[in-house]
């Protein structure tokens, strides 16, 4: 059961959740592209309705929004320490199923894998998740393969069309904001059930996969940019960083910032020795990553078929081709 | 709920220095630790840089640091009585219940011979615990050889071979690690145990020639340097496979721990 808005509903409804939440969604930010005259769409504090993207797949992911580029972990006086705030405001972000479930990914890692993570643990407590039905599946996005492509456990599902709105809300709080609103309808949540890509994940690779030749290839080709990383939903590599101000070297912070695992300096130890020096080596590392070693210790997969780093190389290096050449080494 | 990216503030009880570039820090510490666990050590606007456990005292932590960057670069600045910042114990560390009653093979090299000093120095006192101890170590040069002092002690207490790459002085053994290897007579092979820890290509080597004297893989335990950022499984910079060195590492029993590669 779920509610029915239409467009100009849609704006007051908006307006509402921004009283109790800040708003973050895919929004447009105009020129910044990588080439003259692109846009990019990526996560970011919504100010209307209309800012929200709907049509296109969001360049980089929601994880920006939990777990920052750059974030200020604690701040340095002369004898001080002092534990950085954390946001202010609850919020409200809007993403796809598969970003949904690379959530379930994020939560993993920063809350079981180990210790719980201070930082990620006061955001995530703060934040409620609204998933946006997808209409058509993107360029590049294999979320059926993956099992992605559907989600149950949001906080609010909604989904745009000609007529407006179709929502349905999980959640206590939203439940008591948009109550006397819209009208109540009888209509089940849209998701994407085919993808123009399909992928088939190898679920039994060879112990020597490591060694094969077929990482050679990426050795010329990758760049080590790191871009991948940089989309990804699920990868969660940090480095710590400590800064002080140049205006006053007594007064600092120490900062965890986003690492990738193709750019160099990724696995330098103290005195000088670096592991996986070539770009191939480091290929194989995410990639495995991706489709085995992460399921070999959680059980499940930790790519969702997003496609975002097959869009996004600037090398036309595909992960997804890579995924299949995979498949034809299984059982061998 | 806790921070545990919070670090404690630590006193320099007493520093030891070995060579120009690597000191023996003596920390103020209470609390469980083993050898092989370590310490996320720092200095506020410097950073952060994870350091073995060389020694555990009723109060204190020795940590081995070498002054290779611009964290421990300030560390060196530092004196008695001063303080820095530290974060941890972290990792499995070495369990002595592995080598209790077996007769326990140590080969370290280089800056490998911090993680298994304490190892090294409670067996030297708890000598019953052990049918036999041999120590083989491995260092570049006379000039890089660490823990003098402790050499003095364990000559008495153990079958110890020191031994450095190369060297102008006749009174030093000189070849690497691996040479000794096949002199050591074990009464038992079956109920022997090693340890190995020191570079990758080392630690591969001194394995093989353990190999070859009759011992098996789940006899062997080694312990992985990787980049440890956080510490707490978080980071990834340290992971191997499936395996978080800082969390599930870093000392491995050999049969697990050849299955994992960069």
């Amino acid at each position: 059961m779920g509610k029915r808005f239409n467009n100009d509903e849609m704006q007051k409804i908006f307006e509402i959740l921004q009283e109790s939440y800040d708003v973050y969604g895919p929004r447009i930010y105009q020129g910044t592209g990588c080439f003259s005259d692109t846009d990019v769409i990526r996560y970011g504090r919504l100010d209307s309705w209309e800012e929200l993207v709907w049509d296109q797949k969001s360049d980089y992911s929601f994880k920006e929004v939990l777990f920052p580029i750059s974030e200020t972990i604690l701040y340095f006086t002369e004898n001080e320490m002092k534990t950085a705030d954390g946001a202010a405001r609850q919020r409200l972000i809007f993403l796809k199923s598969c970003d949904f479930h690379a959530l379930k990914r994020l939560d993993e890692m920063y809350l079981k894998n180990g210790a719980e993570d201070y930082y990620y643990r006061r955001m995530r407590e703060n934040t409620v998740f609204a998933v946006m039905g997808c209409k058509e599946s993107g360029k590049n996005c294999f979320c059926v393969s993956m099992g992605t492509n559907r989600c149950e456990e949001y906080d609010m599902y909604i989904f745009q069309d000609e007529k407006g709105c179709y929502m349905e809300l999980r959640c206590r709080e939203l439940e008591e904001l948009l109550w006397d609103y819209g009208q109540n309808v009888q209509e089940e949540p849209t998701f994407v059930e085919k993808n123009e890509v399909h992928v088939e994940v190898p679920e039994k690779l060879p112990d020597t996969i490591h060694q094969d030749s077929m990482w050679q290839e990426y050795g010329s080709r990758c760049i080590g940019c790191g871009r991948c990383n940089f989309v990804c939903p699920t990868c969660t590599c940090f480095t710590m960083q400590d800064i002080f101000y140049k205006d006053n070297p007594k007064a600092g912070e120490r900062r965890r910032v986003w690492a990738s695992c193709q750019v160099d300096g990724y696995s330098d130890i103290a005195g000088g020795h670096s592991f996986r020096q070539n770009q191939g080596e480091r290929m194989r590392f995410k990639v495995l990553h991706k489709i085995s070693d992460y399921k070999k210790r959680f059980g499940y997969h930790m790519c969702v078929g997003c496609g975002r780093c097959e869009n996004v190389c600037p090398e036309y290096i595909s992960y997804i081709a890579c995924l299949q050449k995979l498949k034809e080494k299984e059982g061998k | 709920m806790a921070n545990e990216y919070i670090p404690f503030l630590s006193k320099i009880k007493e520093i030891v220095k070995h060579t120009e570039t690597e000191y023996t820090f003596r920390m103020t510490y209470v609390g469980d630790v083993r050898p092989g666990q370590f310490f996320e050590v720092s200095i506020p606007k410097y950073g952060e840089a994870p350091i073995s456990v060389s020694g555990i005292g009723e109060d204190y932590v020795d940590l081995t640091i070498r002054k290779v960057g611009k964290v421990t670069g300030e560390i060196f600045e530092l004196n008695e009585g001063s303080s820095f910042f530290m974060r941890g114990p972290y990792g499995n560390g070495f369990e002595k219940e592995n080598y209790q009653g077996k007769e326990l093979i140590v080969v370290a090299g280089g800056t490998g011979v911090s993680p298994v000093r304490g190892v090294i120095s409670y067996f030297g006192e708890h000598q019953n615990e052990v049918k036999k101890l041999h120590t083989i170590l491995g260092f570049k040069s006379p000039s890089d050889i660490l823990f003098r002092e402790d050499l003095k002690k364990w000559e008495q207490q153990m079958d110890l071979i020191l031994t450095v790459d190369s060297s102008d002085d006749d009174s030093y053994r000189t070849g690497l690690v691996t040479k000794y290897i096949p002199e050591l007579e074990p009464d038992n092979i079956h109920e022997t145990a090693a340890i190995v820890v020191g570079p990758p290509v080392m630690m591969k080597f001194a394995v093989a020639e353990l190999l070859k004297l009759g011992m098996k893989e789940e006899q062997i335990w080694i312990s992985q340097e990787r980049k440890m950022c956080c510490g707490l499984g978080k980071c990834g910079h340290c992971r191997m496979n499936d395996t978080y060195i800082c969390l599930d590492g870093p000392v491995f029993c050999y049969s697990e721990g050849k299955k994992l590669f960069d």
